[in-house]
């Protein structure tokens, strides 16, 4: 591996690791709040690719404006879910899990049947230049969703801290009945975090729209990556879904560049595994009793 | 809840239906005959995924379990002359062993960790066919997989004869899973997942529990992809993605677990509308996943729970006027 390649790979990884960690961060907010996630939420990316083809590549918005469109298509599709599944089977978490796998079929079905199947629907880059660094290249479009990773996911950190909404949100999944007996409404509360992690996941899919094949198949496949982070990291610790997500980007990169992306999977699935035969909680979990 | 004790019409109702099973190939037109032995194939996985339900371990490796006994009983019978009939009980084993591997890295693993785990677990099985051209044939899969032999005069390779085989294999096996679920076993999963704390202080070792449950499930699973595999004559890593995986979720869900009845309602009901459904193969996903849905907000117990309340409402009205004139 050559040096410019290897920089090359080091800028990809990180780039990779940003979008995870975007996806992630919200499954493991939502999880964390009401005990629930989705196994949908890779499809909520796929509605903000959808969204930023749909505005920017064929309407000619802004690329930024469609971006912006394509978080608020994911906030109103996860403020739905949250209407229409999580919130009524609230409490059973088989339920809502397998709730949410029937969703997938349901989105998959809508886009497909909305955009045509087996099309790829090809997002221009706005931005044609490259970064140069140290004799290496990277497409600026790649490299585009790093500072937006670091925003949200250190926006988000602060907010859950420093902020009275998201103080409450914490108060919620650290233990619901204390929180709405401090007066803090919690079907309130499952609502913004469902809207957060679906404006999150429609940001990286507007943000990766022109870099991944845009089909209706793709929801299903960012998915696993994104679940692995999730589990290595641990139910509901947004630090240890950041790790996780770095850690994955690398191995995920690093192993597709050098064999192929199916070996790149593979890994990942024997990373998680390892993690999970020494610390069963992941990384950063709580252990549950 | 349980259906009500009809003992001995329930008896007559199985009866009707088996012998029902026995004449139907002689009239079905051929390609009707293939959906009813995949419709057994799907009924052996339901029935063994409900028994692994019952101790609460709702995985996504199941399908993945079926498709390591049709590539261990196909690649046994291709590469190394094992005779069909041995090769699928073969298969069997190399599944359920897998599922006692899996289960066995992921048991202190708790709740949705867990289900997502048993996803990963069985995508890295699913992804080595792919990557390993040597020996699973990669995107292609296997082909050329022998046909059963003649045994004492019949054809297995044939149609007729390899439906009987299959419907017995069927039918030996729900016995099988029946009787299990009313033995001491039965009794010790349904304790576990009922109040795990409780069971474990009365003796019951929960992780031993568990791993029996998924070697009994992955065994059957896995006898049910040798009855695929030597049927097909071929095998490829598309068969038992997450797709199948989430249909034999939504069969089982709409069915109901709380009894055994359950997934055999659960499966001739919905196998049949998705066998009708074809000309609309591109939304039919979206309509089971939408009934999947319904079913667990409106109808938590599956149709099987609908048919036991109406039969007790029923029960109720014919009893009543005797208990109001005495």
């Amino acid at each position: 591996m050559s040096s410019q390649l290897l920089l090359q790979t080091i800028a990809n990884a990180i780039a990779a690791s940003s979008m995870y960690a975007l996806i992630a961060v919200g499954l493991t907010l939502a999880f964390g709040v009401m005990q629930m996630a989705n196994l949908a939420h890779g499809h909520f990316f796929m509605a903000g690719a959808y969204t930023v083809y749909a505005l920017y590549a064929l309407r000619g918005w802004p690329f930024w404006a469609a971006v912006a469109g394509a978080v608020g298509i994911g906030a109103v599709i996860g403020l739905a879910v949250e209407r229409g599944i999580f919130r009524p089977l609230r409490g059973d978490v088989v339920a809502g899990f397998i709730a949410t796998a029937g969703l997938m079929f349901v989105f998959e079905v809508f886009m497909g049947e909305v955009w045509g199947w087996g099309y790829m629907r090809p997002v221009p880059s706005p931005y044609m230049r490259a970064v140069k660094f140290m004799g290496a290249s990277v497409a600026f479009q790649r490299v585009i969703v790093i500072p937006f990773a670091i925003a949200c996911i250190g926006g988000l950190m602060i907010f859950m801290r420093y902020f009275r909404l998201g103080r409450a949100l914490r108060a919620v999944a650290q233990d619901p009945e204390a929180a709405s007996i401090q007066g803090i409404n919690i079907n309130r509360m499952t609502a913004l975090a469902m809207a957060i992690a679906g404006a999150l996941a429609g940001i990286a899919g507007g943000l990766m729209s022109t870099i991944y094949a845009v089909t209706p198949a793709l929801g299903s496949h960012i998915i696993l990556p994104a679940l692995i982070v999730v589990v290595v990291g641990g139910m509901g610790s947004v630090g240890g879904v950041t790790l996780a997500a770095i850690i994955l980007g690398f191995v995920m990169t690093f192993v597709t560049t050098l064999v192929d992306g199916v070996t790149a999977l593979m890994v990942s699935v024997a990373v998680m595994a390892l993690v999970l035969a020494i610390r069963p909680q992941g990384l950063m979990g709580h252990v549950v009793t | 809840m349980s259906l009500p004790n009809i003992g001995r019409s329930r008896i007559g109702v199985l009866l009707l239906v088996i012998i029902g099973l026995c004449i139907f190939p002689f009239f079905a037109r051929p390609y009707l005959v293939e959906v009813a032995m995949i419709y057994f194939i799907w009924m052996i996985l339901a029935q063994s995924y409900r028994l692994i339900v019952t101790i609460h371990d709702w995985q996504l490796y199941h399908v993945v379990l079926y498709g390591v006994g049709a590539y261990t009983s196909g690649m046994l019978a291709k590469n190394f002359g094992i005779p069909v009939f041995a090769a699928i009980p073969l298969g069997g084993a190399i599944a359920s062993l897998m599922g006692v591997a899996i289960t066995s890295i992921l048991l202190r693993t708790k709740g949705w960790s867990f289900y997502i785990a048993t996803y990963g677990l069985a995508e890295l099985i699913r992804l080595s066919w792919l990557k390993f051209r040597n020996p699973f044939g990669g995107s292609t899969g296997i082909i050329d997989i022998p046909y059963p032999p003649v045994v004492a005069g019949i054809d297995f390779s044939a149609r007729i004869p390899y439906y009987f085989f299959s419907l017995g294999v069927m039918l030996v096996i729900m016995y099988m899973l029946y009787r299990i679920e009313k033995s001491r076993i039965g009794d010790a999963f349904k304790a576990v997942s009922m109040d795990p704390l409780l069971a474990a202080s009365t003796g019951i070792s929960i992780p031993r529990q568990r791993l029996q449950a998924c070697a009994i499930g992955g065994f059957f699973a896995g006898i049910a992809g040798g009855l695929l595999v030597h049927r097909l004559g071929a095998v490829d890593p598309k068969l038992f993605n997450i797709v199948t995986m989430l249909y034999l979720l939504i069969w089982v869900v709409v069915g109901g677990t709380n009894t055994f009845w359950g997934p055999v309602i659960g499966v001739s009901v919905m196998y049949t509308l998705f066998e009708l459904s074809r000309p609309l193969i591109q939304i039919r996903p979206m309509f089971f996943g939408l009934s999947m849905i319904f079913v667990l907000l409106f109808i938590p117990g599956g149709i099987e729970s609908l048919i036991s309340k109406a039969v007790a409402r029923w029960r109720r009205q014919r009893d009543v006027p005797i208990a109001e004139a005495e």
